[in-house]
């Protein structure tokens, strides 16, 4: 038959240090594998690396850098593990990211002349209710109708791609822009900066609470019982007396709520005017992607409240390095994108290798 | 608005429509024996934009198309071998396990694709695509004539692949030994029938018409390849398996009605009709998800669908 020579042995309790043991290794051997892809392109791995890494982390600036990608990335990843943990499958983030965004907008041109302390809050709220809401949608379908989730996420990001699309290249867009964007958003909604010279801002302290607000729902809470109870298997959830459909529609808001503020963030942090669509199919110029990059964020932290911060942050450094790789070195700078894939790939047998043990059988 | 209804429009319109449902039919129909065996592919996103990339890059190599057609389906194929990798053997959640196929192709066709042939800056090379062949004969027939009898050679072989398809499913043992696969994997595997061999025939039979699929856009919609290119017709193929309970013919009627509706959008946008062409850009995918929401009630899922197998459990 198939595997004749092998047997598959479960390891019920994989110790501590199996389980950080083998996703190191994977990442290891998925660099290895990104080295062949440095190779690939006439550079010496050793030298794309080091470029990778002092481009993220050499300096005061390059790190400054890092954690200024690193904030929307843990909050699209904190949303993304929030919502697989109960196996609703929000691929949508990226669009709940341009809808906050989007909404945003509205309030940050409108409303222009408020001071900040009220400005602020005016923008983070309804940029949280706009993501929250149309992650809800697919939620309520999948709850109640059994809509596919995986399905309608993904596909409503191109929904309001186009939207946002025909916004700014329509009656929002500025006309004295030379591409199609919104005018500026009022200087009271841009995120003060944390340090003088460096683009780190509030979206940062946002993101941290966000994160912590993460792992004490998971840890301390009732509701996060339900939520890895639903995760787990839902017809025992429901068998146990928990409301699966209030688990799961309420988990969606949230999670698209913290994807909505990512969008807030990058607006009101980082471009200040709102964008349309992205060079890679199914992105936002404003989000730039991070809506898919915090689906791998998830899976690569293992949906664990420690986890998703610590791959939050090496994706960063994967970002901004790539950057460097390309002006140093001329690498091609989909590089990230590539080592995306061949992470999680890695990492699946990795995680196979951590819950089961591969014997020699003899004959 | 009268413009719209004249003969040449039609004429456009139909054509267009079964070209936009070409890609769509491929990628569901292999979607179809993933799924029947059992196995949710999510790659296949991923799997059509390798085909896209790694397809075209070889058409533009060789100058040959055909040769581009062969190595998106081969690509495909190990696309589809990976996924089997991860969901078959290794027993990872099928989800997971298709996002990551998803990733890795997503990715890595980008980068190949510019470390090939596009470096960033420069002028993105283009190849002839593939021109529409008329069918002797057949093309005198009216309406039918200038609209199905005068495609690109993909196009037939997407609608050939329909009954030969429908044949496997349901006239071979291989068919029947996939569908009870699907259903019930223990009792096939108690008969004596290798189901993790059918599992992986059907999952690389799934990558490669997704890799023939990616390598329309790049060589027949198009004369390029462009990132993410494939704007989520991938996506689209999973939510037209279900609407077409996981029946070849049904899918036939899904992709036509998917290609009808992206069809009537682009020359709408062509026409210049008062209308917003970004608006109009939402319709497939908001369509999409209507369908979705039509039929979701009564869909029969294969009952072993994401259930990993495993014999010692």
């Amino acid at each position: 038959m198939g595997f004749p020579k092998f047997r598959v042995e479960k390891r019920p309790y994989p110790s501590l240090r199996t389980r950080i043991q083998w996703p190191v290794f994977s990442i290891l051997i998925a660099m290895g594998f990104g080295a062949i892809l440095i190779a690939a392109a006439g550079v010496n791995p050793l030298v794309g690396y080091y470029h990778l890494f002092y481009g993220a982390l050499g300096s005061a600036h390059a790190i400054s850098e890092t954690l200024w990608r690193f904030t929307p990335l843990l909050l699209t990843g904190t949303a993304v593990a929030l919502a697989f943990t109960c196996k609703f499958w929000n691929i949508g983030a990226e669009g709940q990211m341009v809808i906050g965004a989007t909404v945003a907008t509205f309030f940050a041109t409108s409303f222009t002349g408020m001071p900040s302390w009220f400005l602020i809050p005016l923008v983070i709220v309804p940029g949280f209710l706009a993501g929250a809401l149309w992650a809800a949608i697919p939620a309520i379908l999948k709850a109640k109708l059994g809509v596919d989730d995986v399905v309608t996420t993904l596909l409503g990001n191109w929904v309001i791609l186009y939207f946002v699309a025909y916004l700014v290249e329509g009656p929002w867009r500025d006309p004295t822009s030379l591409w199609p964007e919104s005018p500026a958003i009022a200087e009271a909604a841009r995120f003060p900066r944390l340090l003088p010279g460096y683009r780190l801002h509030l979206g940062f302290a946002i993101a941290i609470f966000f994160a912590i607000l993460f792992f004490f729902i998971i840890k301390k809470t009732l509701w996060g019982t339900q939520i890895k109870a639903v995760g787990e298997n839902p017809r025992a959830a429901g068998f146990m007396g928990i409301n699966v459909v209030r688990v799961l529609v309420t988990v969606a808001i949230l999670s698209g709520g913290i994807a909505g503020i990512a969008g807030v963030n990058e607006l009101c942090g980082t471009h200040y005017h709102m964008k349309g669509l992205g060079f890679f199919g199914g992105t936002g110029e404003l989000s730039w992607g991070y809506g898919y990059a915090g689906v791998f964020i998830a899976m690569l932290g293992g949906l664990s409240p420690i986890g998703v911060p610590l791959a939050a942050f090496f994706m960063a450094i994967m970002i901004q390095g790539s950057r460097a790789m390309y002006r140093e070195a001329k690498i091609p700078s989909p590089f990230y994108e590539a080592m995306e894939g061949i992470i999680l790939v890695c990492l699946l047998v990795g995680i196979f290798l951590t819950y089961y043990r591969i014997k020699r059988v003899k004959e | 608005m009268m413009e719209v209804l004249t003969y040449t429009f039609l004429i456009t319109f139909i054509a267009m429509s079964f070209r936009m449902a070409t890609p769509i039919l491929l990628g569901t129909l292999g979607e179809a024996f993933a799924e029947r065996s059992g196995v949710l592919n999510l790659g296949i996103e991923g799997t059509m934009l390798m085909g896209a990339s790694i397809g075209f890059i070889a058409a533009l190599l060789t100058g040959n198309l055909w040769f581009g057609i062969l190595v998106a389906a081969f690509v495909g194929m190990l696309m589809g071998l990976l996924m089997a990798f991860l969901s078959v053997t290794l027993g990872a959640q099928q989800h997971v396990a298709g996002l990551g196929t998803t990733f890795f192709g997503t990715g890595l066709s980008f980068y190949l694709y510019r470390l090939f042939v596009a470096p960033e800056g420069g002028v993105p090379p283009t190849i002839t695509p593939f021109r529409p062949i008329e069918i002797p004969g057949l093309r005198e027939i009216p309406v039918l004539g200038p609209t199905l009898f005068t495609q690109p050679a993909l196009v037939y072989l997407a609608l050939l692949l329909i009954p030969i398809t429908g044949i496997i499913f349901y006239r071979t043992t291989f068919g029947l030994n996939m569908i009870a696969t699907g259903q019930d994997p223990k009792a096939v595997d108690t008969a004596g029938i290798n189901i993790f061999r059918i599992r992986y025939l059907c999952l690389l039979i799934a990558g490669t018409l997704a890799g023939v699929a990616g390598a329309w856009f790049s060589m027949v919609q198009s004369s390029q390849f462009l990132p993410g290119m494939t704007m989520g017709r991938g996506w689209v193929c999973i939510a037209l398996v279900i609407f077409a309970n996981w029946s070849p013919y049904r899918i036939l009627g899904g992709a036509l009605i998917f290609g009808g509706v992206d069809a009537l959008q682009t020359t709408l946008s062509a026409l210049g009709v008062a209308f917003p062409y970004r608006i109009l850009q939402m319709l497939p995918y908001i369509f999409t998800i209507i369908i979705l929401m039509m039929v979701a009630r009564r869909a029969t899922y294969p009952a072993a669908l994401l259930k990993p197998y495993r014999r010692e459990e």
